[in-house]
């Protein structure tokens, strides 16, 4: 909509909303590269703040859904404006949980620095966590710019995501095998790849929804995936 | 008889004039039965006016003309047989302010029934007084002194006293011409109530100001627009995901 409303303060209420949704973005955006960080530069000196900045993370959308559920009680918005305030509180929810996901990979780092005997650098893992983050960052410019392309550009490399899961876990799964004494690394490494590809998941999400926002109505075509490693097995491919 | 949904009404090119002015441009809309459909848009946008072609009220508007046509259940109510008494009977109409006349509740319900000689006998009389109260919901507020003059009941009751005495004479259709702008939130949820009752049996369109008003009430929406319709379709439809940029501003508050 290219005009505002004649009364000018719902599109204050819709602006600070807005904004509001931002800032929790870009501190789950922040929250995933630290975790990431620290992992990669084995760094154990940020996690703790990592994880207790989640709460921030919690807080921020308690207040964000208070101030959706008023300007639902007070404007009563109707179409793309109520599109508008649903999806940001679907997005919200969604931040929350992959602030979630970043604290826990946080919290497994800590272990995998603490107890590898040596130094297991995954480059499959980097590639991932890399992807994932580059299709947070522009998920959350298109929800900005209401850019529903962008979305669409950031929903298809999930497939990748996907594709360097299931190959990160094969890989996990052989050298568990051969080296019993990274067992525990790798188990947690493991887990740190499911939490990146489930933020990969919820990215893609908040991608559809701002689809949905732009058009009122969901992508027709269904979402390619391409996750096998829940049916992959050793001596299996 | 019709069914739900099946058309009842069929607007084909419907113009009106009022002297050199042409306030509808060709309304083309075809109203369901038994269903609720809201006519919303802006002051002056030809709603009102649309809604009173359907029961030929803009006939006694002097400068006033009607091109087109209107059919209800396949009869053209603008056909030369057409008995506009009779019409007025199917079609009945409540409007803005309550105007009961100045008789008693009774009378006010049993003027109707009187004047097309509905009712052979006294009981017959006193029967379809009391089916209409009841319909429209006052019954039980009014039966023990239906002697009282209408106007001394509130805005409220005045209003359903206008949709009784409007369904006494067995109408298909009821037109309601903005019927709660002047009632409180209270009464107003009363007759939306009552107009979720009423469909099962009638036909109803209903024009009105308030948005929520046609979201609540209504199955069917059209957005009247400089005497054109500019979007006609589900309630829930127009309401999340209107099709038209003019209705999405307009039922946003958007400066259009």
């Amino acid at each position: 909509m290219a005009s505002g409303h004649i009364v000018a303060s719902f599109d204050d209420d819709l602006a600070e909303l807005n904004k509001m949704l931002a800032r929790l973005g870009g501190l789950a955006e922040k929250q995933f590269a630290d975790a990431i960080d620290a992992l990669e530069r084995r760094d154990i000196q940020n996690i703790d703040e990592i994880i207790a900045r989640d709460a921030e993370l919690d807080e921020m959308e308690f207040d964000l859904n208070e101030r959706g559920i008023e300007i639902i009680a007070l404007r009563a918005p109707v179409a793309q404006d109520l599109r508008r305030v649903i999806v940001t509180l679907k997005v919200a929810s969604v931040l929350e949980r992959i602030g979630d996901y970043a604290k826990n990979v946080a919290k497994r780092s800590r272990v995998i620095i603490e107890h590898e005997n040596n130094k297991s650098d995954n480059v499959s893992l980097a590639r991932m966590a890399a992807l994932v983050q580059q299709m947070l960052n522009q998920v959350l410019d298109a929800y900005v710019s209401g850019d529903a392309d962008l979305a669409m550009d950031v929903r298809d490399r999930d497939m990748e995501v996907d594709r360097l899961h299931t190959s990160l876990f094969r890989e996990m799964l052989a050298r568990m095998s051969e080296n019993p004494e990274q067992v525990s690394a790798s188990s947690h490494l493991l887990f740190i790849a499911k939490n990146i590809e489930r933020i990969g998941d919820h990215t893609t999400g908040i991608a559809e929804q701002i689809f949905f926002l732009r058009n009122g109505q969901f992508p027709s075509d269904e979402r390619p995936k391409a996750d096998k490693s829940s049916v992959s097995a050793l001596g299996r491919n | 008889m019709s069914y739900e949904g099946e058309n009842k009404i069929q607007s084909t090119g419907v113009q009106v004039y009022y002297g050199e002015t042409r306030a509808l441009h060709g309304i083309d809309l075809n109203i369901g039965a038994n269903e609720v459909t809201s006519l919303i848009g802006p002051s002056g946008c030809g709603k009102s006016t649309f809604l009173r072609c359907i029961n030929r009220m803009n006939d006694v508007i002097e400068g006033c003309r009607v091109e087109g046509s209107v059919f209800i259940d396949g009869d053209d109510i603008y056909a030369d047989h057409m008995d506009v008494v009779e019409l007025r009977a199917r079609v009945g109409m409540v409007f803005q302010k309550p105007n009961p006349f100045p008789k008693s509740i009774y009378d006010n319900v049993a003027y109707g029934p009187r004047i097309h000689g509905l009712a052979p006998t006294k009981e017959a009389l006193d029967h379809m007084v009391e089916t209409s109260l009841r319909r429209a919901g006052l019954w039980q507020e009014v039966h023990d002194r239906l002697g009282d003059t209408g106007s001394g009941l509130s805005g409220g009751q005045q209003q359903r006293l206008c949709i009784a005495r409007a369904i006494a004479v067995n109408p298909d259709v009821v037109l309601m011409d903005e019927p709660c702008s002047a009632l409180d939130p209270i009464a107003t949820a009363v007759i939306e109530e009552l107009i979720e009752e009423l469909k099962s049996e009638y036909t109803i369109v209903i024009v009105t100001h308030s948005m929520q008003q046609a979201s609540r009430v209504s199955q069917k929406t059209a957005y009247f627009h400089l005497g054109n319709v500019v979007e006609f379709g589900d309630t829930s439809q127009i309401f999340s995901n209107p099709k038209n940029t003019q209705t999405e501003a307009y039922i946003s508050g958007r400066i259009g």
